[in-house]
């Protein structure tokens, strides 16, 4: 059992667990509504988007979350704009925006004097967790949580059906208001677990995972920030053993178990799928249910 | 009577393109009219703007006699969408989609009741889909999945129900049970507007028709708008349309 109770005498382990452990099942959380929605890539882009904002924070002595709010409704509406206002796809725009605001941030970072190492934000600053990184981050997480727990049953509504959602009253424009904003803040819970570059990963692969495994919004729910925060824990002490990058160990844990899921998840892993395939076209008697093929437009 | 449905000189534009321009459309409580015209005539524009959800250039849409946010904030307009836009692998239950009718009645935590609870249980028996509740909602026939919808308007209660084009791509048969449905709904005071492009849906189920085609050409019994002079000028196409 040492192996699981050394690193926890080291108090920087502890911290980096802490933190790690906490931002993926937010972060998971929210991944369940942006994979359904169809907005890994806006995620992404507003991920990276941020990076200005924080920097900015850090400048001003602001706390980052306020920086990171005010730079990801910058990069919405910038993206919103320009997808009304031209001829450009929603990915375009996308693709345009977040690269400017994070080529932006790039230059911030290298023309501020300041301790904060521009790797660390890239790349995530585990080992250095300091006690106020450490309660912003539960704090933050905290709200972002209890948010998305309260509102849950609107924000699914929206995603399923968002002119129903309009039709009974609800506003689907708040809607994506109340999401875009709680990406910002969970991305800076992320932001120093594995750094700028790799929260889309925290964003989406736990949601892609969980949407693998259940044909049920509720227990998707519950599943992503599970796996989330069992591969955040796994993929800490493996780095902590192998001497590797912490961030990059997490998200490759996720990715491993994503792999392991789409490949034999009960109902809609591909070698699962075929050798059903296989079993049904060998039966005798075979009669197909409408739910599994041929019913999906 | 103040009329469930009343647009007038209604104008609607998206970027340069006239959508519907001098549209006037009025539906007396109880009936269900049918909006007939062709693909891109309007018909659903037409219906997202009696919701309210698109923005007119110029002109008015009541509902019950008041701007349609009324209604909509007191849930009593039901909108049944196309069925190519609906994610029809979202992972919620039949059950989970007509319960969400239910969510303008409930308090901002949406938590149901057991009366609501009730409600969602007699709107899926009522369309005969109570032995399907627990399906994942794509793992219906396209009958059922019509249906399905059909039931969350009626667990909202709505008193005006918006129906763009459930016929399309069903069989006969479920084409009865909903026009069987909808009728019901009717006799019991609801105001449906539903458009199709699909006539020989319409005498069954139409107690009028309004043809479409970037305007409300006419308005009348189905079977003077269902003549041969009337539906050529609906159909007869304006360009581009």
């Amino acid at each position: 059992m040492s192996w699981l109770t050394d690193p926890l005498t080291y108090e920087f382990f502890v911290r980096a667990l802490t933190v790690t452990t906490v931002a993926a099942v937010v972060c998971a959380a929210l991944s369940c509504w942006l994979v359904l929605i169809g907005w890994a890539l806006l995620g992404d882009a507003v991920s990276h988007a941020v990076l200005p904002g924080v920097v900015l924070a850090y400048v001003l002595g602001a706390p980052f979350a306020i920086g990171a709010l005010v730079a990801a409704l910058v990069a919405v509406t910038l993206i919103g704009g320009l997808r009304d206002s031209s001829r450009l796809k929603e990915d375009t725009a996308i693709g345009v925006v977040f690269t400017s605001l994070f080529a932006l941030g790039l230059v911030l970072i290298s023309v501020t004097p300041s301790q904060t190492d521009l790797a660390h934000i890239l790349f995530g600053n585990l080992l250095g967790v300091s006690t106020g990184d450490l309660v912003q981050v539960l704090v933050l997480a905290a709200l972002a949580l209890a948010v998305l727990v309260a509102k849950r049953r609107d924000l699914t509504l929206f995603a399923f059906d968002p002119v129903h959602a309009f039709a009974i009253g609800l506003s689907p424009r708040r809607l994506s208001a109340l999401l875009l904003g709680l990406l910002a803040v969970v991305t800076v819970t992320a932001l120093q677990a594995v750094g700028v570059i790799l929260v889309v990963a925290l964003l989406v692969i736990p949601g892609a995972t969980a949407y693998l495994l259940t044909d049920r919004f509720s227990r998707m729910l519950l599943i992503a920030p599970a796996l989330a925060g069992g591969s955040a824990i796994l993929g800490s002490y493996a780095s902590f053993w192998l001497d590797a990058s912490p961030g990059g160990v997490v998200v490759l844990t996720m990715s491993a178990v994503f792999a392991l899921v789409y490949l034999v998840s009960p109902r809609h892993g591909l070698i699962t799928r075929r050798v059903a395939r296989r079993r049904a076209r060998t039966a005798v008697v075979g009669p197909t249910s409408p739910a599994t093929e041929g019913n999906r437009p | 009577m103040t009329p469930a449905v009343r647009v007038e000189h209604l104008e609607v534009r998206f970027g340069d393109i006239l959508a519907l321009t001098g549209t006037t459309l009025a539906v007396e409580p109880g009936r269900v009219c049918g909006l007939v015209g062709m693909n891109g005539a309007g018909k659903t524009t037409l219906l997202r703007s009696v919701l309210g959800l698109v923005r007119p250039v110029s002109g008015v849409v009541h509902v019950d006699g008041d701007p349609p946010a009324r209604a909509r904030r007191a849930g009593g307009i039901a909108y049944v969408p196309q069925s190519e836009d609906v994610d029809w692998d979202f992972p919620l239950s039949v059950r989970d989609v007509v319960a969400t009718g239910r969510y303008a009645h409930l308090g901002v935590l949406r938590r149901p009741r057991e009366a609501d609870r009730a409600a969602v249980d007699a709107a899926l028996d009522r369309v005969g889909l109570a032995a399907l509740a627990d399906r994942q909602i794509g793992a219906l026939s396209g009958g059922q999945r019509k249906r399905a919808f059909v039931a969350r308007a009626i667990a909202q209660g709505a008193s005006l129900l918006l129906l763009d084009e459930p016929f399309a791509g069903v069989d006969t048969g479920t084409q009865h049970d909903l026009t069987r449905l909808l009728r019901e709904l009717a006799a019991t005071g609801a105001t449906v507007l539903v458009s199709t492009h699909d006539l020989d849906a319409v005498p069954a189920l139409c107690d009028e028709v309004a043809l479409v085609a970037g305007t409300v050409l006419d308005q009348g019994e189905p079977a003077a708008m269902l003549e041969p002079a009337s539906l050529a000028r609906a159909f007869a196409g304006r360009p581009g349309a």
